[in-house]
C-alpha cells in the first residue's frame, strides 16, 4: 500500500506491505542507515527513532502506522550544522565505542529530555533501557545529564 | 630489532597523485610458536604482518592529508585513534592530517592473524613507528633535493619540511617526486619527544558515530543488491541433510532458493521477503541425540578428560595429596553468549571469478581464504573490504557468513546481503564455554599459603577458533585460551600449580572477550578472599604478602596498592551497609586491580562503585584506556552477575535480549574511577585485562554483607 509521511522534515511516499517494519523502510528504501537493526523484537533499542516526537522501536512498528506522521531519525536530530544537545554532550563525554547502539540511545535520550528536562539518575534508569554491549553506560549517564544542561541553557 | 627481521619497501604513485609507502615483512619460521607465545600471560605479542603481498600503509595526498591503512579493525576499542597517534608522532604530522581507513585484503597491509587478544597496539608499536619514521625521512630527503637545501638544514613539523627560509608540504613533495629513494630505517625518538602519544586525543571516529554516519557491515550496500537468508538449525549438533523448498519458492519477492550440500538459503528482493520465505523452507537435519544443560554440566568436571599441567613451582603435590589436610573450594561459570549488537553477515558480489565482500570481521585474511576455497578461486581474487564492527568480542573470528553470501551471490550473479537474525545470533553463537574449577590450598599457622593449586575444566576456546588449526594443537600442548588467567600470579607462594582439563562440547565454543580470564580470575581471586578470611588477614594485605619480588610482582603490587588507596578499601562493613571487595589479575602483561563497592538488598546485589587500577606500560591514549576499563567493568558485571545460556532439549536458550539478562543502564555503577599507572615498558594490552577481576571483586564484596560465599556465576539468579 501507499504510505506517506515526513521524515526528517521531508515528505516521502513509499509503496510497501503495510506490515513491513518501519525500520526496513527507513534503512533499505529511504537509505537512512543511522537507525540500526539489533534484534527485530523491540528488545534492544538500537532501532529507536521518533514518531511525532515519541521514542519508538521501529523494528516492531508497522510502516502503515507511520501514515501522516513526523518521523525523525539520528540523521535529522541535528539542525543543519548545529548538533542536537544530546549529540553535543555525547561528543563532550566521548561516549561511543563501537557506536552501533549509540543512535538508538541518543534518540531515546532526546525524547526523554523533551518529557523530563532535568532527569534524575532514577529517571534515567527508568527510561533508558536500551542495550550497549561495549558497556558505555557510565559515560552515557554523564552525557545525559550534560545534555540536559546544554538544552536548558539559553543560547 | 627483534620483532621484524628484514623488510623491503614498496613505493609507488597512488590514486589521485598521492605517494604510497608499503613494506614487506618476512616472518620466517617460528610463526606458530611466536603466535602461541604471544598469548602467554607475560610474553610480548609479535607482529604477524603479511609475508607475501606488498602492503600499503600510508598515502600522502596532494592536500597534505595522510591516509593510514590500518591492518587492525576498529570494533570500538579505539585502535584507529591509538595507531594514528603512534604514526603521526614519527611522521611529524598533526592528528587532523591523519585519515584512518580499514585496509582491504587485496591492496592493504592485511594482518595474517586477527584483531583481538588485546595485542594490536603492542604488536604494531615498533613496526609502525619505524615505517612512519622512514616515510618522514624519505620525504625530507626528497624535499632537500627539490629545494636544493642540504638535508641536515631541514626539519619536519606538521607535515611541512622547512629550513633555510624555504618550505614545502609533504603533499607538495610527494606530487613532485617520480622516483623515490628509500632511506635506511632512522632511529626512533625518545618517548618524551612525542606530541600525540600519551595524550587523551579525541577518538578519530567520534563525530561520525555521534551523527549516525558510520558504516557497519550491516549498513553496507552494493548496486543492484538482493537479500539472502540462510536456514540454520536451532539444535545442537544438527547436520543439514536436505530441504523441501516448494512452498518457499512461491513466496512474494523470492528470486532464488540456493541449495548447497551443506546449507540452504533464500534470495529475495528485501530483507523481510527473504526472512518470510525462509520460514517456509522445510529443512531436514541429522541430530544424534537430545542434549540438556545437566549433561553439559556433568561433562565439565575437573578430573574428567585430559589434564595438562600449565604451571608448576615447588612441590605442591607434597601438600595437596589425598592423604593431606587442605582447604578446597569449587567454582563454576556458565555458557555465555557474545550478544554484540550488530548481527553477523556480509554483502558479497561474485562475478567473473572474483569476489568482493564488505563485512565486519576480526579475521580479514582468514575470511578471504575461506571464501576462495569455497569458490575454487585464488585468494588474490577475493577482496574483503572491512567495515566498522558493531562489536567484536571474539565473535567475528568466525566468518562462514562471508562464504554463504558469496555462494548465494554467485548463484544469481548479483550482490547479495545476508545476515543472521537475532535468534540465530544467540542459538548459533560460538559460545564462551562453561567452566568448573577446583582450588586447593594449605595455609600455615602464620597465615601464609604454603601450597596452592588451581584446576580448570573448560570447553575449547583457542582450540575452538579457526586461528589454531588442528595440526597446531600438539605444538601448543593445551588450550591456552581456556586457561588464560588461570595461572597463579602470586609467585612468593613456595609451591603452586595450575592444571587445565580439556572438554570437547557438542556445540561450538570459542573466544569471548578476555577468553578464560573472566572465569579463571573469578575462581582464583574468590578463593584468595576465602583464604584471607581463614588467615584472619585483610584481603589486600594477604595478596601483597604473597607477591614475589621481581618486575611482574612489583607491577601487580603497585596496582593493588593504588586501588586500595584510591578506593579507601576496607574489609569490614561500611556505615551505609555497603561493603568492598578486592580482586586482581595479570593478563597480556597488564596487571589490573578492582575494588567493587556493593550493597545487597532482597538478595539482589547492586554495584555502586568500581575503582580500577591498571598498569598499561606506556599509555598511548589515557582517555581510551579509561573507556576500555569502564566498558570492561560493565561487560564484566553483565557476564558475572546476569548472563547465562541453557541447553533445553538441544536448543540453546534464551534467544533474545531481555530473557538473556544483561546489564542495563540501571545496573551499571554510577561511579567508576580509573587509575592509570605507567612504567618504562612498551604499551601493553588494555581491551580485555580489566574484565578479569570484576566477578571476584563483586562476589568478595557481597560475602562481607551476606556471609554467604557465592561460587557460581551468574551471581544474581
Amino acid at each position: 500500500m501507499k504510505i506517506q509521511f515526513n521524515i526528517n522534515g521531508k515528505a516521502v511516499s513509499v509503496d510497501e506491505d503495510a506490515r513491513t517494519p518501519l525500520l526496513w523502510v527507513v534503512r533499505d528504501v529511504l537509505d537512512l542507515k543511522g537507525t540500526k537493526f539489533g534484534c527485530g523484537k523491540a528488545a534492544c533499542g538500537a532501532c529507536t527513532l521518533h514518531v511525532n516526537g515519541e521514542a519508538v522501536r521501529s523494528c516492531s512498528f508497522p510502516v502503515e502506522y507511520a501514515e501522516g506522521k513526523e518521523i525523525t531519525t539520528i540523521e535529522g536530530l541535528a539542525k543543519g550544522d548545529q548538533l542536537h544537545p544530546v549529540q553535543q554532550a555525547w561528543m563532550e563525554e566521548i561516549v561511543p565505542q563501537c557506536g552501533y547502539c549509540q543512535p538508538g540511545f541518543m534518540m531515546s535520550t532526546a525524547a526523554l529530555l523533551d518529557k523530563i528536562p532535568n532527569p534524575t539518575d532514577q529517571d534515567i534508569d527508568d527510561n533508558i533501557a536500551n542495550i550497549c554491549r561495549c558497556g558505555t553506560y557510565y559515560r552515557m549517564r554523564k552525557a545525559i545529564h550534560r545534555a540536559a544542561e546544554i538544552k536548558n541553557t539559553p543560547s | 630489532m627483534k620483532k621484524v627481521s628484514r623488510r623491503r619497501f614498496l613505493v609507488s604513485t597512488g590514486v589521485g597523485g598521492g605517494v604510497v609507502l608499503g613494506a614487506m615483512y618476512f616472518g620466517g619460521c617460528g610463526i606458530v610458536k611466536r603466535k602461541i607465545a604471544g598469548y602467554a600471560n607475560t610474553a610480548e605479542s609479535p607482529y604477524l604482518g603479511n609475508t607475501k603481498t606488498p602492503l600499503i600503509w600510508f598515502e600522502v595526498m596532494p592536500n597534505n592529508q595522510i591516509i593510514f591503512s590500518s591492518s587492525k579493525v576498529e570494533m570500538g576499542q579505539g585502535v584507529f585513534t591509538g595507531l594514528a597517534q603512534i604514526a603521526a608522532d614519527e611522521l611529524d604530522v598533526e592528528m587532523g592530517q591523519m585519515e584512518v581507513r580499514h585496509a582491504p585484503s587485496q591492496t592493504g597491509n592485511v594482518d595474517r592473524f586477527a584483531t583481538g587478544g588485546s595485542t594490536s597496539i603492542n604488536s604494531l608499536w615498533t613496526p609502525l613507528r619505524e615505517l612512519a619514521a622512514t616515510m618522514r625521512e624519505m620525504i625530507k630527503n626528497h624535499g632537500a633535493e627539490l629545494m636544493n637545501v642540504s638535508v641536515d638544514k631541514l626539519s619536519t613539523n606538521k607535515g611541512i619540511v622547512s629550513g633555510e627560509n624555504q618550505s614545502m608540504t609533504y603533499g607538495d613533495i610527494a606530487s613532485k617526486v617520480s622516483e623515490w629513494k628509500v632511506p635506511s630505517t632512522p632511529s626512533l625518538r625518545n618517548i618524551d619527544q612525542y606530541k600525540h602519544i600519551g595524550k587523551p586525543i579525541v577518538r578519530v571516529d567520534l563525530e561520525d558515530k555521534v551523527k549516525g554516519a558510520h558504516i557497519f557491515g550491516m549498513d553496507a550496500v552494493m548496486p543492484d543488491m538482493l537479500f539472502g537468508s540462510v536456514v540454520r538449525s536451532e539444535r545442537v549438533g544438527a547436520k543439514y541433510v536436505d530441504a523441501d523448498i516448494s512452498e518457499a519458492e512461491k513466496m512474494p519477492g523470492v528470486v532464488k532458493i540456493v541449495k548447497e550440500p551443506d546449507f540452504v538459503g533464500v534470495i529475495a528482493t528485501s530483507y523481510n521477503a527473504a526472512n518470510n520465505a525462509k520460514h517456509k523452507i522445510k529443512a531436514q537435519w541429522d541430530v544424534d541425540k537430545v542434549w540438556q544443560s545437566s549433561e553439559i554440566e556433568s561433562m565439565i568436571e575437573v578430573g574428567k578428560g585430559k589434564p595438562v599441567v600449565i604451571q608448576k613451582n615447588g612441590q605442591p603435590n607434597r601438600f595437596l595429596g589425598e592423604q593431606d589436610e587442605f582447604i578446597s573450594s569449587e567454582y563454576r561459570s556458565p555458557i555465555g553468549a557474545h550478544a554484540q549488537l550488530e548481527p553477523n553477515g556480509a554483502v558479497a558480489h561474485v562475478k567473473d571469478g572474483k569476489a568482493t565482500i564488505m563485512m565486519s570481521t576480526q579475521v580479514i585474511k582468514l575470511t578471504a581464504g575461506e571464501v576462495a576455497d569455497r569458490l575454487g578461486i585464488k585468494e588474490k581474487n577475493v577482496n574483503i573490504i572491512p567495515t566498522f564492527l558493531g562489536g567484536g568480542f571474539g565473535r567475528r573470528l568466525h566468518t562462514p557468513n562471508a562464504m554463504e553470501a558469496a555462494v548465494m551471490s554467485r548463484a544469481v550473479g548479483r550482490p547479495v546481503k545476508c545476515f543472521f537474525t537475532r535468534q540465530e545470533e544467540f542459538q548459533n553463537d560460538y559460545f564462551r564455554p562453561p567452566t568448573h574449577h577446583i582450588l586447593k590450598a594449605k595455609l600455615s599457622a602464620e597465615g601464609i599459603i604454603e601450597a596452592l593449586e588451581h584446576n580448570v575444566s573448560s570447553g575449547d576456546v583457542m582450540y575452538g577458533s579457526p586461528l589454531v588449526p588442528n595440526f597446531a594443537q600438539p605444538l601448543i600442548g593445551s588450550d591456552i585460551g581456556a586457561w588464560r588467567g588461570g595461572m597463579v600470579q602470586y609467585g612468593a607462594i613456595p609451591n603452586y600449580q595450575a592444571i587445565s582439563w580439556r572438554v570437547k562440547l557438542p556445540f561450538a565454543t570459542s573466544w569471548w572477550r578476555s577468553l578464560g580470564l573472566l572465569a579463571n580470575t573469578f575462581a582464583i581471586e574468590s578463593f584468595m578472599d576465602e583464604l584471607a578470611i581463614l588467615a584472619n588477614a585483610n584481603p589486600a594485605d594477604f595478596r601483597l604478602r604473597h607477591i614475589q619480588k621481581d618486575k611482574a610482582g612489583d607491577r601487580l603490587k603497585k596496582v593493588i596498592e593504588a586501588a586500595v588507596e584510591k578506593s579507601g578499601y576496607r574489609d569490614e562493613l561500611l556505615s551505609n551497609g555497603r561493603a568492598m571487595g578486592i580482586a586482581a589479575s595479570t593478563d597480556v602483561n597488564t596487571p589490573v586491580c578492582h575494588v567493587a563497592e556493593v550493597s545487597v538488598e532482597n538478595e539482589q546485589i547492586k554495584v555502586h562503585k568500581v575503582t580500577c587500577a591498571i598498569d598499561v606500560g606506556l599509555a598511548i591514549n589515557p582517555d581510551q584506556i579509561r573507556a576500555q576499563c569502564e566498558g570492561s567493568i560493565v561487560m564484566g558485571i553483565s557476564a558475572a552477575m546476569y548472563e547465562e545460556m541453557k541447553v533445553v532439549d538441544s536448543v540453546l536458550r534464551p534467544t533474545i535480549y531481555g530473557p538473556y539478562k544483561m546489564a542495563l543502564m540501571k545496573d551499571a555503577p554510577k561511579e567508576i574511577e580509573v587509575v592509570i599507572l605507567e612504567n618504562d615498558e612498551e604499551p601493553g594490552g588494555v581491551g580485555e585485562p580489566p574484565l578479569g577481576p570484576i566477578g571476584a571483586a563483586i562476589a568478595n564484596a557481597a560475602f562481607r554483607i551476606t556471609g554467604k560465599r557465592n561460587r557460581t556465576m551468574p551471581l544474581q539468579t
